[in-house]
């Protein structure tokens, strides 16, 4: 089981309270589980990719084992501890603004 | 007994204030979707229970939310905005091409009769309509696709379409404004649309006859005559008195005609409002006092309303969508401001009173009357 750690503004508007855990059959990357959360919770899509593009939004960053994984390929395979359910994937909404 | 409910969107959360027919002693409910902006809520006049909030943040991009009982509880709607067909390009500020992009929605404005419908005007300018409360949205890309949208080019805030006016007899017939491209009608229910700028002038335009390009601030209609249409411009305050076909202008003695909101009374066709702001490069009320100009005349003759105002000290704008009435017999007047007051008055402006004065800053205001 992947476990997910989503911002506290994303949580609130999905109703949910400390991790998300998702599975994911084969080899999971980071689109495998943002698929995941968006067809669980269709009211986060949109909300970490963009609609139109499917990119990452600019200010929604992806963490995991003390590494910055924003600008990976989203296909890329997600780190083993992430897989293996030891760390979490955090998304965050980055420091920026007032 | 009759109530009141004002529908406030502020930088911060969503807010309702509710009072009884007298609008002396308000309960505050807040925030809702607290950190995020919420541009506009709006009430179905069908349904007044049925409620819309645009929710946007930079972060997280755009929600939308309903509420089917009076804003106690909400629920996601769908938040598809996706541009129809081909993309197509609009001016950016330095004039070079630029493909339309998605931000959010400016302003909701749900049908008259209808609960599940409703319109939603959306940065970068389209209009888009739900016909099933809210769970998806179609473009009505006639309006962006139209042959001027090439020339179109944001304002400082973005190029929004920020008013949405449903002809309350022809309901072919729909007003929109987006800055800074100016006002379209539709005469066939957003199949075909025309620009109606003529008679506008702005002063960065040298071509007196622009079809487009025009910094529309603001449209406003009394529900009884849907072809006289009131406009807060850039500058200048102006007036069509037919469906926009041509305009000219009413700032008569206003101390600066530059501003964002206009509103026209409940009952008094010829009678209305506007809040006068300093320039476009200090966007804050003249002299450092607060007030609204009102003309009872259709414009040209304004008179300043300042009883329970501030008229000292005072550095507050009201932006476009922050000002509406009430249609209880003594109409009601409110306006929200940037720093976080809304104000109202149950007199026809006469007088004023605070309702709220530590919001974060309002972005819109909505009046409900309930039964």
């Amino acid at each position: 089981m992947i476990r997910v750690v989503l911002p506290p503004h994303l949580r609130t508007l999905a109703q949910i309270s400390g991790e998300v855990t998702v599975s994911i059959e084969g080899d999971p990357t980071q689109r495998h589980v943002l698929d995941a959360i968006e067809l669980r919770y269709p009211m986060l899509r949109g909300t970490m990719r963009d609609r139109a593009t499917g990119n990452r939004r600019a200010l929604v960053r992806f963490f995991a084992c003390s590494e910055d994984l924003s600008n990976e390929s989203p296909d890329a395979p997600l780190p083993p501890e992430v897989v293996a359910g030891k760390e979490p994937f955090l998304i965050v909404g980055a420091m920026a603004g007032g | 007994m009759t109530a009141v409910r004002l529908l406030v969107g502020t930088r911060k959360g969503a807010f309702t204030l509710t009072a009884d027919g007298t609008r002396k002693n308000w309960e505050v409910s807040g925030p809702h979707f607290g950190g995020w902006e919420i541009y506009h809520v709006n009430g179905s006049v069908a349904d007044p229970d049925r409620l819309w909030a645009s929710q946007t943040s930079g972060w997280f991009g755009q929600i939308m939310q309903r509420s089917d009982d009076g804003g106690r509880s909400w629920q996601p709607v769908g938040n598809d905005f996706t541009y129809a067909g081909e993309v197509g390009e609009h001016l950016w500020y330095d004039g070079t091409p630029r493909p339309w992009e998605f931000k959010r929605i400016w302003h909701i404005e749900p049908s008259r009769t209808d609960p599940d419908v409703v319109y939603a005007g959306a940065e970068d300018a389209a209009l888009y309509k739900s016909t099933d409360a809210g769970a998806t949205w179609t473009e009505l890309t006639a309006l962006r696709t139209h042959e001027s949208g090439p020339r179109w080019q944001p304002g400082a805030g973005g190029m929004c379409l920020h008013t949405i006016i449903l002809d309350p007899v022809d309901p072919d017939r729909i007003f929109v404004a987006i800055s800074a491209a100016g006002a379209f009608r539709t005469d066939d229910g957003g199949r075909t649309w025309q620009p109606i700028n003529k008679g506008l002038r702005s002063a960065q335009i040298p071509d007196e006859d622009a079809e487009v390009g025009h910094c529309v601030h603001r449209l406003a209609m009394h529900p009884s005559r849907p072809d006289v249409l009131y406009m807060q411009k850039h500058w200048d305050v102006m007036r069509s008195d037919n469906a926009g076909d041509q305009w000219h202008e009413i700032s008569g003695d206003l101390p600066t005609d530059f501003g964002f909101p206009i509103a026209v009374h409940a009952h008094e066709p010829e009678t209305v409002y506007v809040v006068p702001i300093k320039s476009d490069s200090e966007h804050y009320v003249p002299d450092a006092r607060l007030r609204v100009y009102r003309s009872r005349t259709g414009g040209d003759d304004w008179e300043p309303l300042t009883n329970g105002l501030p008229q000292e000290n005072c550095y507050v704008n009201i932006l476009r969508d922050a000002m509406a009435v009430d249609t209880l017999d003594e109409c009601g007047v409110y306006f929200g401001t940037s720093g976080g007051q809304v104000y109202g008055s149950s007199d026809s402006g006469d007088s004023w009173q605070p309702i709220v004065r530590d919001l974060p800053a309002v972005l819109s205001v909505e009046a409900q009357v309930l039964p």
